[in-house]
């Protein structure tokens, strides 16, 4: 068969960016479905936060004392709550203050986490030794324990309540991240650094991090969908983000405990969208792991 | 013959419905109540929590108390003292003492033991703590000339002087321990009450017996009580429902009402009052744009009070629209004077027009924003924090709230650490003297959280305090108030608080009142069946 010169230009011609994206992306969807539909969820609960206010078809913190605990209906889709505000508008509301608490949480806990797991490979010895002890006992303490201290000592409040989900994420993620970064430590690519004589950060930073990087996007994900549900529970607990700012953890509690019976409905919603957003990080989070993992990547 | 038949029935049907009109009181049983919070010590004295009053109380007895069959909650009635008498102008109050009573470890409780722990109360030593020492400031000494007669030599008349003796907090303790031990009964119970303390297990239960010697002959009716610390209103509730518990002191919301009502019909009767708490807002006069009054005439202003009163009473323990006093007591401000003041307007739309012009006229831009401290307790701060700030947002103000855990609020806030923050205001008894000690200057009162001096409210107060013409004293409480809400605007009021007591229809004698620090002696208690 010959070949011709359009195809040899055409093999020689790089695919456009754009092009790989795509084609990543649809080997992804077809290759993890439930990924993708964890995708999809993530997606859909972006847009939704991102464009609240057009979607929103009430103010989140608009009182209305003539239609408090109403029930669902025209005008209220998903009813109102103790004090007359639409339920549906705080939803969507609220998916935007999870989103923030989650990426922030999640990016500042996993990012911290990595550089301390890479750095802590890196230098390895009694640095090394020293930094996986204090990791260990952070890791002993379990999430909503650790965030429940952190936040009785700065207090409540969405950069607090951030802070808080993030800390205990960091012993988390430096401690998988390590793991890869003691293996990378190893590669000939970091002792010709060494012998070039750069600097330590500039190999932590510029040679190991990069290296490193499905691991931490492996652990970013997963601490989203714990991160929204940390939030959640602080919240319900009275430790989280504060009335009036709409987080579907705070619609779960007071009055919507106390009317669960006669107005299910403050409840029911904002339970499905923690539920749902949790199921979406959790679908995507596995399959990214699946998709990054060499030794899952041709099964 | 028809005639005499129907007498007849209508004589049976008279009989037998007597026990029910009059139900002889039953002896026995164990009253069990849950308590939502625990007593920081034993001494009443010092602290001035219902977390101690409901516990404990029992165990006590107290000079004068509060008539338990007075739903007003305001009566004189004889406990130690047995009679008393004004003389010298309204100088000089002598109490008898009833002979007979006895402390529970068998000693005689005398007129001494009455002046030992008054004076621990109104003239504590160095180091002995004494929360309403301040309440007494009127008392120039105490005698005790013999074992039955104490008297109280005042440096003035007071109107309110025999009012403040009716504090449950007063219990009489032993003389003989006050004088070795001034503190002992911070850690120790040991009084001359209907019930004799058994135990304390914390985080648990306080356990009390029928005191076997009261001097009451025939009471208490109950063998004993047991008060469980339950510091979750539902699982209060859950008490209750599940027939666990008889009754909560505090007070349930309306929701919890409705809930065990539809659920245990006429198992549970449902007690209600006016309370004597109300929630207030604390404007920090040392932090600008609030020295300057008209911004905090603005956000008084701002607040429908009428509205809320309508709407906030079906979720939450809070109801009347109030001045300083409890609507429908005797010293309170009628309805149609309280809504000539600044945020108490009928019209709503004129008010907040008026607080938008008052904020512009002190400079104060649209969407100003500022923090308002709230405390991390539900019911009713939550509802009430979520109500003010939508209401400011009406005005063009842009508030965010910071919910700082209940032990560490007064902290807080005492340290001035705030711009706009809540505070409250409990009384165990109706009575002007006590609710509007709190309004007086930073440097008289140290709860006063606003941190104003204001010398012509000071002096207002020590006028209406003098004064014993009820119409007089009257109209000097009115302007007290209107200078206090309306004119400096120091304080925010709220809505007054509203107790709803549902408890076992087996629960009877006890008769629920403005305070929930009142009536928790428990002699007149029994349980039906």
């Amino acid at each position: 068969m010959a070949v011709t010169k359009e195809t040899l230009d055409r093999l020689a011609t790089p695919k456009p960016e754009r092009a790989r994206w795509l084609q990543a992306t649809l080997d992804f969807t077809r290759q993890r479905p439930l990924g993708a539909i964890g995708a999809a969820i993530i997606l859909v609960m972006a847009v939704v936060g991102l464009s609240a206010e057009w979607l929103a078809p009430y103010d989140a913190l608009q009182t209305d004392y003539g239609a408090m605990l109403a029930a669902p209906s025209g005008a209220h889709w998903l009813g109102t709550d103790a004090y007359g505000r639409d339920v549906f508008s705080r939803v969507i509301f609220g998916s935007r203050t999870a989103l923030i608490v989650g990426l922030g949480a999640s990016i500042i806990g996993a990012t911290l986490g990595a550089l301390i797991g890479v750095a802590s490979a890196f230098f390895g010895g009694r640095i090394d030794l020293v930094v996986q002890r204090i990791m260990d006992v952070l890791i002993s303490f379990p999430l909503i324990i650790l965030a429940l201290a952190v936040v009785a000592i700065l207090g409540t409040g969405v950069q607090n309540v951030i802070l808080a989900i993030a800390i205990p994420m960091i012993p988390r993620c430096a401690r998988v991240v390590r793991s890869s970064a003691l293996a990378v430590r190893e590669m000939p690519y970091v002792d010709a650094a060494r012998a070039a004589g750069f600097t330590d950060a500039r190999i932590v930073l510029r040679h190991m991090l990069p290296n490193v990087t499905a691991p931490y996007l492996i652990m970013l994900t997963a601490f989203l969908g714990q991160a929204i549900l940390l939030e959640a529970s602080l919240s319900f607990l009275g430790l989280g983000v504060q009335e009036p700012v709409a987080a579907w953890g705070l619609m779960l509690r007071g009055a919507a405990v106390e009317f669960a019976e006669t107005a299910p409905w403050m409840a029911i919603f904002p339970g499905l969208a923690i539920s749902l957003a949790v199921f979406g990080f959790n679908l995507f989070g596995d399959s990214l792991r699946d998709a990054l993992d060499p030794r899952l990547r041709t099964q | 013959m028809k005639q005499l038949a129907r007498v007849l029935a209508f004589a049976v049907a008279a009989v037998l419905s007597l026990p029910g009109l009059v139900q002889a009181q039953r002896n026995g049983g164990e009253l069990v109540f849950p308590v939502p919070s625990e007593p920081p010590s034993y001494d009443g004295h010092r602290e001035e929590t219902f977390g101690l009053i409901h516990p404990i109380a029992p165990f006590y007895n107290t000079l004068l108390r509060v008539d338990p069959n007075d739903k007003g909650g305001t009566k004189p009635y004889p406990s130690i003292a047995e009679s008393w008498k004004e003389s010298d102008g309204g100088r000089t109050y002598t109490f008898k003492i009833r002979s007979g009573v006895k402390f529970h470890d068998g000693s005689d409780l005398t007129a001494r033991d009455v002046k030992a722990s008054y004076d621990k109360i109104i003239f504590p030593a160095p180091g002995v703590g004494s929360t309403r020492k301040g309440q007494y400031a009127v008392v120039e000494k105490i005698e005790a000339p013999d074992r039955s007669t104490v008297v109280f030599r005042l440096k003035q008349p007071s109107g309110s002087f025999i009012a403040s003796l009716l504090s449950p907090y007063n219990f009489i303790y032993k003389a003989d321990i006050l004088a070795k031990d001034p503190n002992w009964y911070e850690k120790n119970i040991m009084g001359s009450g209907p019930f004799t303390f058994v135990e304390h297990v914390k985080g648990s239960h306080v356990v009390g017996k029928k005191n076997a010697n009261y001097w009451d002959k025939g009471k208490p009716y109950l063998d004993g009580f047991r008060a469980i610390f339950i510091r979750s209103s539902a699982a209060q509730v859950a008490a209750v429902r599940g027939e666990r518990a008889h009754i909560q002191f505090r007070g349930f919301t309306p929701a919890d009402r409705d809930n065990l009502k539809s659920a245990l019909g006429n198992k549970i009767t449902v007690q209600e009052s006016a309370w004597d708490c109300i929630l207030l807002v604390a404007i920090n006069h040392e932090q600008k744009p609030f020295d300057d009054k008209r911004v905090r005439r603005a956000l008084t202003l701002a607040l429908d009070r009428h509205q809320a009163s309508e709407s906030l009473s079906k979720i939450a323990i809070v109801k009347s629209v109030a001045g300083v006093q409890v609507p429908g007591t005797p010293f309170a401000t009628p309805p149609g004077e309280l809504n000539k003041l600044a945020g108490y307007w009928t019209d709503i739309n004129k008010s907040r027009a008026e607080a938008r012009r008052l904020l512009k006229e002190a400079g104060v831009p649209e969407g100003f924003q500022f923090t308002f401290k709230n405390r991390g307790i539900p019911m009713p701060y939550e509802p009430l924090g979520v109500w003010m700030i939508d209401q400011w947002r009406q005005v063009g103000l842009n508030v965010k709230q910071e919910v700082i855990e209940p032990a560490a609020y007064f902290g807080v806030i005492r340290k001035g650490d705030y711009q706009a923050a809540m505070d409250f205001q409990c009384g165990y008894i109706v009575e002007p003297d006590l609710d509007m000690y709190k309004f007086l200057s930073a440097d008289r009162n140290p709860a006063n959280y606003g941190r104003y001096k204001d010398p012509v409210l000071d002096a207002l107060y020590d006028k209406q305090s003098g004064e014993t013409n009820v119409e007089k004293r009257k109209q000097i409480i009115r302007q007290f108030e209107k200078r206090l809400l309306d004119e400096e605007a120091h304080y925010l009021m709220t809505l007054q608080w509203h107790r709803i007591i549902p408890h076992s229809s087996k629960v009877k004698g006890w008769t629920v009142t403005p305070s929930h620090y009142l009536n928790n002696t428990l002699d007149t208690v029994w349980l039906e069946q």
